[in-house]
């Protein structure tokens, strides 16, 4: 069991052709994720890689039934690539692409929304400016080292990309597997959120616990401690928060890691989270060993 | 992106917002000029990107033409220091000469992100003029937030609200309710991160106007900005950090002597955090990025050996995308080009980590491999400390 993601998901690429679009969606194949169809608009009927090439995303669901698309689209155009996926109803829309304005995922979420699946479900959208999700052993959408994962039980949640590698690999390292790994991105305004993940996760059978990672900037880790607090205490969580050490005012590299007017400090965070009742690192080398003691204990 | 009052007044202008007559120079002769257009009396305000001007001496009043010359003439030049520019202060470039004001009340406007509500929000309140952190700490029910949907605009009653909430009447509400939907029309159209008008003042013949402004601007949104992206002062920056920008590197300084190169912003977040955790004080925020090339990794060492404060350098790589071999070839060529005077501790993980770790090894050079972050982290601080 795992969450969002597995062996029956169909995948198409927005963005295949282009070079880190073309080199991703071969390592997610290659991994063993059915990659079913690309999307670049102009070059529609012709065959990338043996994968079929389609003018819309609209085209592409309709004739390869996928229901996941994987976005590299440049900036300028990734909020338009996102609002095409939704109004084809793809369920699930992973988009990669880092330095979209802030204004265009305003307006993509909107978009968003309103749009739904066949079914009739929500779509989801995780990032952007995110490193994807992994089932390990059955899906990868995104641009994580695949190698790094195992399958297992613990489910990992994060604002970080390397950082989430890091923990990944000390995991592996200490023989404890994955149920799913989700990146939700480094930006202000993003789609799927810290709680939106803990609630699937507490949901899953196939999770036992949780390493989540976070960082300066916003509230989204205080939102989480409480949510964690008042509906998941039968599942463990361990903590880190980047960014401890950043000077406020100034961006970390993330648009979204940013200390100001006071507020978002990894201080408050650590702080929130452990009231909820969750293992803290401050270490983030520590995250495997806490883990792996957490579920011995 | 910041930019200069006076650079944010000459955007409002554009979309409505009212701002006193003024002009900017950097020169006293031209600033009595400037004076006696305006009638003498007029208000002499430093430019530089950071808060707390007026208590720092930067803004001063003239009651005439040559006041304004000489005032003009001692703020030109000076270096600034207020409690967000450090204990070393900025200096003045240029100044702003401004009409002077017969002001009745000050109040106070911003418009930023919620990320809560994936909204920007209006916020106001009538206790203007002081720091809105400030403010809030005192009596959060002093501001009143106003969520924004950037697709519909403000409504009428929205800035209905927020005017009546200043408290404002007569012919002073019926200008804000054009002030403030044109303040968030420039905040939304020009793509800002951060628009405050603090003071926003009232005259006493019932006018409103931006006495002060401040403008930031969302990075990602700059290439449809052209006019705006040309606003940027890069001698308002760090000189390392204008240089890493040029090479497309992410890189703050700071100030420890623990230099960093790290893949992806969380990690090299994470790699400040566990050096001062062992002790030691990181001299930089460096992220190489996902797909950097071996030049842009040899500018990346380059620049942070350049600061003079570095005693030890900690690479900290996890590869996804970025090869291992690829960092490997970039320090070896910073290196050769430049020599290598102090201890250099290396964690590679990740792809071709086998290649990248036989670079280093055959390159002769004396650098430290690192088993894990933990190990990376001792052994970087405790060259640090033997160092000294």
């Amino acid at each position: 069991m795992a969450i969002w993601v597995g062996k029956e998901t169909r995948l198409l690429v927005q963005g295949l052709t282009g070079r880190e679009g073309s080199f991703h969606a071969l390592a997610c194949r290659e991994y063993g994720t059915q990659v079913v169809a690309g999307v670049t608009p102009g070059k529609g009927g012709t065959i990338h890689e043996g994968i079929p090439v389609f003018d819309t995303v609209e085209q592409a669901v309709a004739k390869t039934g996928a229901d996941a698309s994987m976005i590299f689209v440049p900036p300028p155009f990734a909020a338009d690539a996102i609002a095409e996926a939704a109004a084809a109803g793809v369920a699930l829309v992973v988009c990669i692409t880092e330095g979209i304005p802030v204004n265009d995922m305003i307006r993509v979420k909107d978009a968003l929304a309103g749009a739904k699946t066949p079914e009739g479900r929500s779509v989801r959208l995780i990032g952007p400016n995110c490193p994807g999700i992994i089932t390990p052993g059955e899906c990868k959408i995104g641009i994580m080292p695949g190698r790094i994962h195992r399958p297992g039980k613990v489910g990992v949640i994060s604002r970080s990309g390397t950082l989430t590698y890091e923990a990944v690999f000390q995991l592996t390292q200490l023989g404890l597997g994955q149920s799913t790994c989700v990146g939700i991105g480094g930006d202000p305004v993003n789609g799927t959120n810290f709680i939106d993940v803990l609630s699937a996760f507490r949901d899953d059978p196939g999770t036992d616990a949780v390493i989540l990672i976070g960082e300066i900037g916003g509230m989204a880790e205080e939102e989480a401690a409480c949510w964690i607090a008042g509906n998941m205490r039968d599942k463990p969580v361990v903590a880190f928060i980047a960014g401890q050490t950043a000077p406020p005012g100034r961006r970390m590299g993330h648009a979204g890691a940013i200390v100001s007017g006071g507020r978002g400090t990894a201080a408050d965070k650590m702080k929130a989270l452990e009231e909820a009742g969750i293992t803290v690192v401050k270490s983030p080398a520590e995250l495997g060993r806490t883990m792996q003691a957490r579920l011995a204990g | 992106m910041k930019v200069h009052e006076y650079q944010a007044k000459s955007l409002l202008q554009k979309f409505g917002v009212t701002i006193p007559r003024g002009e900017v120079t950097d020169n006293a002769d031209e600033a009595r000029e400037i004076a006696k257009r305006l009638g003498g009396r007029v208000v002499v305000k430093a430019q530089i990107h950071a808060g707390g001007r007026g208590k720092g001496g930067g803004v001063k009043v003239a009651k005439s033409a040559d006041e304004a010359y000489d005032l003009a003439k001692s703020i030109l030049g000076m270096t600034l220091v207020t409690h967000q520019t450090g204990p070393e202060g900025k200096r003045v470039r240029k100044v702003m000469i401004e009409e002077a004001l017969d002001i009745d009340r000050e109040l106070y406007l911003g418009i930023t992100l919620d990320r809560g509500i994936s909204r920007p929000v209006m916020m106001a309140s009538k206790f203007g003029g002081m720091e809105i952190e400030e403010v809030a700490a005192k009596d959060a029910a002093a501001i009143v937030k106003e969520p924004l949907d950037p697709s519909l605009g403000m409504f009428p009653f929205q800035a209905r609200k927020l005017a009546f909430s200043l408290g404002l009447s007569g012919d002073a509400y019926k200008k804000a309710l054009q002030f403030l939907p044109a303040l968030f029309r420039a905040y939304v159209e020009t793509d800002a991160s951060l628009a405050e008008i603090n003071p926003l003042v009232v005259t006493k013949s019932g006018n409103v106007l931006a006495l002060d402004a401040k403008m930031n601007f969302d990075d990602n949104a700059l290439f449809r900005h052209p006019d705006i992206k040309e606003m940027r002062d890069v001698t308002e920056e760090d000189p390392l950090e204008v240089e890493a920008s040029k090479f497309g590197l992410n890189y703050i300084k700071l100030d420890g002597n623990v230099g960093c190169m790290v893949n992806g912003a969380g990690l090299a977040m994470g790699t400040m955090d566990i050096i001062k955790l062992y002790g030691g004080e990181p001299a930089n925020f460096l992220d190489v990025g996902g797909g950097a090339s071996e030049e842009q990794v040899k500018n990346a060492f380059r620049i942070i050996l350049s600061d003079r404060n570095v005693r030890a350098v900690l690479i900290n790589i996890f590869g996804g995308i970025m090869r291992c071999d690829i960092i490997a070839n970039g320090v070896v060529a910073a290196v050769k080009e430049m020599g290598l005077e102090i201890p250099v501790v290396v964690r590679l993980e990740g792809t071709n980590v086998d290649e990248g770790k036989k670079i280093l090894r055959e390159s002769g050079l004396k650098i430290t491999p690192a088993e894990d972050l933990a190990d990376a982290a001792e052994k970087v601080t405790a060259s640090v400390k033997g160092a000294r």
